[in-house]
């Protein structure tokens, strides 16, 4: 089970490949929308990839309610 | 007892293309002054479209159809004489009935040919495409038109920025006859009607509505395999095709299912740029621009890959002509 901190880690990676997010950015509080410039396709990118990295299923009525940073860390916590 | 069968064809391939684009361009600037809440720079680096054509409000999807058909007729070098079948595809017919084939080859002076109209939305020329070569083979068409032409002018949601800025007006056409060599290789389709609500003209509304998420998440992901075994079965190495030319439907799904094709070298039709999104036409319109413009030479294979309303696919290799 990987930790929270592992988990940002993991986004992180995932957000600087698919969206040119700085590593440095990414903290439970940054809304993907508002503070990464994440738009709705990447995030759908940002979601196939953290399902192939976390082993969780995220579907995408799921993903509305992943506003933040956390709430994405928050939700392959728990669903892993 | 057994009944007697028409004689066989040993191949098919694409003799002649040709394509209309509406002379009405629309720019990104020009849909923001139609009041959509959108801007330029976020239009071209997520979708990748600059801008798109739109028939004036006289002009039908027939009359896109009349236009691309006549010129890959003169391309082919067929006469209208020697068409025994038209086929269009299209999902933006302004009713159900008539459907758009047999006005189309009336027309064109094409004299009495079996006509009758495909929907597969997206997807939907190279699905005709295949029922072309199918009647050939089987001896049951000397030649067949094949049109895709799509109007979705009339059935845009001003209010749905993701939707609206995406859509264009077109039509390509291919003559499909006899050959000596195999010129269409094998068809990859196959559909997923469980998200048959994902790319829709609303019922209620009567405007076209798509769960962008749902229809990107399935595209990235399921589409380059499809591709993929469409070259396995045509007996064609990914890196010695001419041209990939997906369905024109997003430049970012375009450039991530030809990233996984594993061709770099390989030309990848980027026509979504200057004509949008125009469903069942951005394949033959595209094969037709680049094969115009000394691109694909003849001869060459290309990857033609069709995706969209259903969920519903087709790939297959062919030969340009």
């Amino acid at each position: 089970m990987a930790s929270a901190d592992e988990i940002r880690a993991g986004l992180a990676s995932i957000l600087e490949e698919v969206a040119d997010v700085n590593v440095a950015d990414v903290t439970d509080d940054k809304s993907f929308t508002d503070d990464l410039d994440v738009d709705s396709l990447s995030m759908v990118e940002v979601a196939m990839a953290a399902e192939e990295k976390f082993g969780v299923k995220i579907p995408d009525d799921e993903l509305p309610k992943l506003k933040t940073v956390g709430d994405a860390v928050s939700y392959i916590q728990s669903n892993a | 007892m057994a009944l007697k069968s028409a004689p066989a064809a040993a191949a098919t391939r694409i003799l002649g293309l040709g394509h209309y684009r509406p002379s009405n361009v629309i720019t990104n600037h020009d849909l923001i002054a139609r009041g959509v809440d959108t801007d330029d720079d976020w239009i071209r680096s997520r979708v990748g479209i600059s801008e798109r054509r739109w028939a004036d409000p006289d002009e039908t999807v027939v009359d896109m159809a009349e236009a691309a058909g006549s010129k890959a007729l003169a391309a082919a070098g067929v006469a209208a004489t020697d068409i025994d079948l038209v086929i269009v595809a299209s999902c933006t017919m302004p009713t159900p009935v008539p459907a758009a084939a047999p006005q189309l080859a009336s027309r064109l002076g094409i004299p009495a040919p079996g006509a009758f109209d495909v929907n597969s939305g997206c997807s939907g020329f190279v699905y005709a495409l295949n029922v072309a070569s199918a009647a050939v083979l089987t001896g049951q068409a000397r030649n067949v038109l094949v049109v895709a032409s799509e109007r979705f002018s009339g059935w845009l949601d001003f209010s749905d920025r993701g939707t609206c800025i995406i859509l264009g007006d077109a039509a390509g056409a291919a003559v499909v006859g006899r050959s000596d060599v195999v010129g269409l290789g094998p068809v990859v389709w196959g559909s997923d009607g469980d998200q048959f609500d994902t790319v829709a003209i609303d019922e209620g509304s009567r405007l076209f509505r798509q769960e962008g998420q749902a229809v990107y998440r399935w595209a990235t992901s399921q589409m380059a395999p499809v591709a993929l075994e469409a070259c396995r079965r045509a007996g064609v190495e990914p890196r010695d095709l001419a041209a990939f030319i997906p369905h024109q439907a997003n430049l970012r799904i375009i450039d991530s299912i030809a990233k996984r094709l594993g061709a770099p070298e390989v030309i990848v039709a980027r026509d979504i740029v200057t004509s949008g999104n125009t469903s069942a036409a951005t394949i033959p319109l595209a094969l037709s621009r680049m094969v115009e413009r000394g691109e694909i030479p003849s001869g060459a294979p290309v990857l033609l890959l069709g995706f969209g309303s259903g969920l519903a696919y087709a790939a297959q290799v062919v030969l340009a002509p």
